[in-house]
């Protein structure tokens, strides 16, 4: 099991963050896209610490944050979008353009 | 140089003889309605002081002699001084007697005179203004400040001759005066231009040296100056062709006729003359011969005149210009004291006969002479008073004017002018026969008229009275051989001349002048009296051709209306009008319509379109520009993340280039 193995995993998975954020409707799905990259960039982390123990002696840890503020930040999304659904019985992000020119 | 003394503190205040007359004028104008006598008490006792004052200092000339001068500085304009002063001296103490009494005098008659009269206050507030003009004229040291003083009299003088101005006649006479000394004056004052910047000074004791020593620098001018001063003395003292003012004259109150246009303002003239006697006697002797001319016909063509007048001021008139004329002609002829001894002995009968006139016309509401008649009953001292002022202007002796005038006919005939002698002899005829029938025809006969004729009050009875007396005893002062002395008095002067001695009793020739007048008188009684109730006797003689020419005053008036007045009335003063209407107004105009234009221009063109152009694109560039900008705003939040992510992989692309 080589390192480039891992990083390219994580490569390809934030990707698919990427493209699930720019392009999903629903804004669940949106949250769910980020979740994904967050994610990507644990594996990233963790990998890197495998392979180089002692000069990234804190990826396990950096790790543990970013799901800490990942578990924060999934609350609070949902919570606003569960409001904008209350508002506009849609949670469709292409119709949330209101703060434009 | 004359034994004289410097006058003491006497001659250092005689500035209030001028001053205290203009402080009168300005208190009768400011309070003069409100006084009882409406200002008039103000100016007589102003004139009271300056007759005390001026018989004091002529006092004084005549024990001690005075000679003294005191000039201020009063502007200085380039490298010209102009100064303010005050001179006593012979000739100024005997003009300051003369003007005093006179004014004094008539100013009391005045007050009886112009009693009811609807401008009492403004015509003594005037008469005070021309009384201190005449003083600032005869006590000034340097020729500036006689001309402010002889233009003053000329206003003073407009001012009242224009005094019943509600007739037109009355101010048209007012300013015949003052246009026909106005075109005189052009010769006093480029005279006295000349004089002033040849020797560098206008003081008459720096003109009058220079004229004495034969300075070079006024040589190329004496003669010049001499006859261009001569020129406004013409005209004040109305010669030859100046005369035509004097007569038009009488439009205004008998007062001021008899001061004015008698005794004082009129002598301005022959004053002059005889202030530049150094430059005259000296230096401008050659021009002489022209004032005698000058002189000789004056007398002889407006005594000619006085023969044909009904009004009875005009005759007066015409009898004061034919007198000048005599005073002139001495003058011409070097009779520097018989001039003056003229004016003298003329200002006091003269003076009275205006007011014998004014107290007539005053009872008799009419200037004719058709209108009067027998009123030597009825007004006593009005007709003694005039009998003294006929004989002494007469010349019969032993009153006044025997003696001045003989003293000019001798001159004229020792000085070599005997054509001039005669024509002044034949004046005397002249003048005898036109007093004689003035006063045939006033106070003999029958009364033609209805007024109610009395005497006049006292107040102005008096002063006629006094003069009365004066016209008897006033040429006592200078009887050759006997007194001589108003020939020493008027000598007293800080510049002498080549001094010309008070003429002896000259026999033949005073035989021949007492001659003629008394001729004069009988041929006037026996024309005029006996029949001097009749209608026509003031036509009684009536030669064809001469008479139509006297009454058209030889047409000089016409002449001069249509030479003169005319044309400028008329066709120079249309053009005058159409330039200034057209050109310079469209001058003016037209500046007005270019800045306009200008403006318009600035403002539609240069402000609106080019400034107000790069100001505005400005402001739309950069509204542009933010409008464009804004559109990035979608308020799509996928939209910013693609963006962000497209800005990281540059980013990251870049890093990994350069790196």
């Amino acid at each position: 099991m080589s390192l480039v193995q891992f990083l390219v995993l994580g490569a390809f998975m934030f990707s698919l963050g990427v493209y699930g954020l720019l392009i999903r409707r629903n804004a669940v799905m949106v949250l769910l896209a980020i979740e994904l990259m967050l994610n990507a960039v644990n594996l990233n982390l963790i990998a890197f610490e495998a392979a180089l123990r002692t000069a990234f002696a804190g990826g396990q840890i950096f790790a543990i944050f970013v799901i800490t503020v990942a578990a924060a930040e999934v609350g609070i999304g949902l919570a606003i979008v569960l409001l904008i659904f209350r508002n506009r019985r849609s949670a469709n992000v292409d119709e949330l353009d209101v703060m434009r020119w | 140089m004359v034994h004289a003394t410097d006058g003491g503190w006497l001659a250092q205040w005689a500035w209030l003889i001028v001053v205290v007359p203009f402080l009168a004028m300005a208190v009768i104008v400011f309070f003069g309605k409100r006084m009882p006598r409406k200002g008039a008490e103000v100016a007589v006792a102003a004139m009271g002081f300056v007759f005390v004052y001026a018989a004091v200092l002529l006092i004084l000339n005549i024990t001690q002699g005075v000679i003294y001068e005191h000039s201020v500085q009063v502007a200085q304009i380039g490298s010209v001084s102009i100064e303010w002063g005050w001179v006593v001296d012979g000739l100024s103490t005997m003009m300051y007697f003369v003007v005093g009494t006179l004014s004094f005098l008539v100013f009391t008659y005045a007050i009886g005179y112009m009693k009811g009269d609807v401008r009492v206050t403004w015509f003594f507030a005037a008469f005070t203004f021309f009384a201190g003009s005449m003083l600032v004229l005869v006590s000034a040291p340097n020729l500036m400040q006689l001309i402010v003083g002889w233009e003053g009299v000329g206003l003073a003088s407009y001012l009242l001759i224009g005094h019943y101005w509600e007739e037109k006649e009355n101010s048209s006479a007012g300013m015949k005066a003052f246009y026909t000394n106005k075109i005189a004056d052009i010769g006093l004052i480029i005279g006295a231009i000349v004089l002033g910047t040849a020797v560098g000074s206008f003081r008459y004791s720096d003109i009058l040296d220079a004229a004495a020593s034969n300075s070079s620098v006024l040589v190329p001018v004496a003669v010049l100056a001499g006859v261009l001063l001569f020129i406004g003395a013409m005209g004040k003292s109305a010669q030859f062709p100046f005369h035509v003012w004097l007569p038009d004259a009488m439009a205004g109150p008998t007062p001021v006729s008899s001061l004015m246009h008698a005794a004082t303002m009129v002598t301005a003239g022959v004053y002059l003359i005889a202030r530049m006697y150094p430059l005259y006697a000296g230096m401008a002797s050659d021009m002489r011969v022209l004032i005698v001319i000058i002189g000789a016909i004056t007398l002889l063509i407006a005594g000619l005149l006085a023969i044909v007048q009904d009004d009875l001021k005009r005759v007066l008139a015409y009898s004061t210009v034919s007198q000048l004329g005599y005073m002139v002609a001495a003058l011409g002829a070097g009779g520097y004291t018989a001039g003056l001894f003229h004016l003298w002995t003329h200002a006091f009968f003269k003076g009275l006969l205006f007011l014998t006139a004014g107290s007539i016309i005053h009872a008799v509401h009419s200037n004719n002479m058709s209108d009067m008649g027998g009123l030597r009953k009825r007004m006593p001292v009005t007709f003694w008073s005039f009998t003294s002022a006929s004989l002494a202007l007469v010349a019969i002796i032993p009153f006044a004017g025997f003696f001045s005038k003989d003293e000019i006919l001798a001159t004229l005939g020792h000085s070599g002018y005997t054509w001039a002698m005669w024509i002044g002899i034949l004046g005397a005829f002249i003048t005898a026969f036109y007093m004689g029938r003035a006063m045939f025809l006033t106070f003999f006969g029958t009364y033609k008229g209805d007024a109610h004729v009395h005497e006049s009050p006292a107040v102005m009875a008096v002063p006629m009275a006094i003069l009365g007396v004066a016209s008897l005893v006033a040429g006592w002062v200078n009887i050759p051989g006997v007194y001589e002395g108003f020939h020493h008095w008027v000598a007293v002067r800080a510049i002498t001349f080549p001094s010309f001695a008070s003429e002896g009793f000259d026999v033949p020739v005073m035989l021949t002048g007492l001659g003629f007048a008394i001729v004069g008188v009988i041929v006037a009684y026996v024309a005029y009296f006996r029949d001097a109730d009749t209608q026509f006797a003031r036509d009684r003689i009536r030669i064809p051709v001469l008479w139509p020419l006297l009454e058209h005053k030889y047409y000089l008036d016409d002449l001069y209306l249509a030479v003169l007045v005319n044309p400028i009335k008329g066709p120079i003063a249309r053009a005058v009008n159409w330039t200034n209407s057209y050109i310079i107004d469209g001058i003016v105009n037209g500046a007005g319509v270019v800045a306009r234009l200008v403006a318009r221009f600035v403002y539609g063109d240069l402000d609106q379109k080019g400034i107000d152009l790069a100001v505005n694109t400005a402001a739309i560039v950069t509204g542009s520009a933010g409008e464009q900008t804004r559109r990035l705003q979608t308020g799509k939040v996928q939209q910013y993340a693609a963006m962000t992510v497209a800005g990281a992989v540059l980013l990251v692309i870049a890093i990994v280039i350069f790196t």
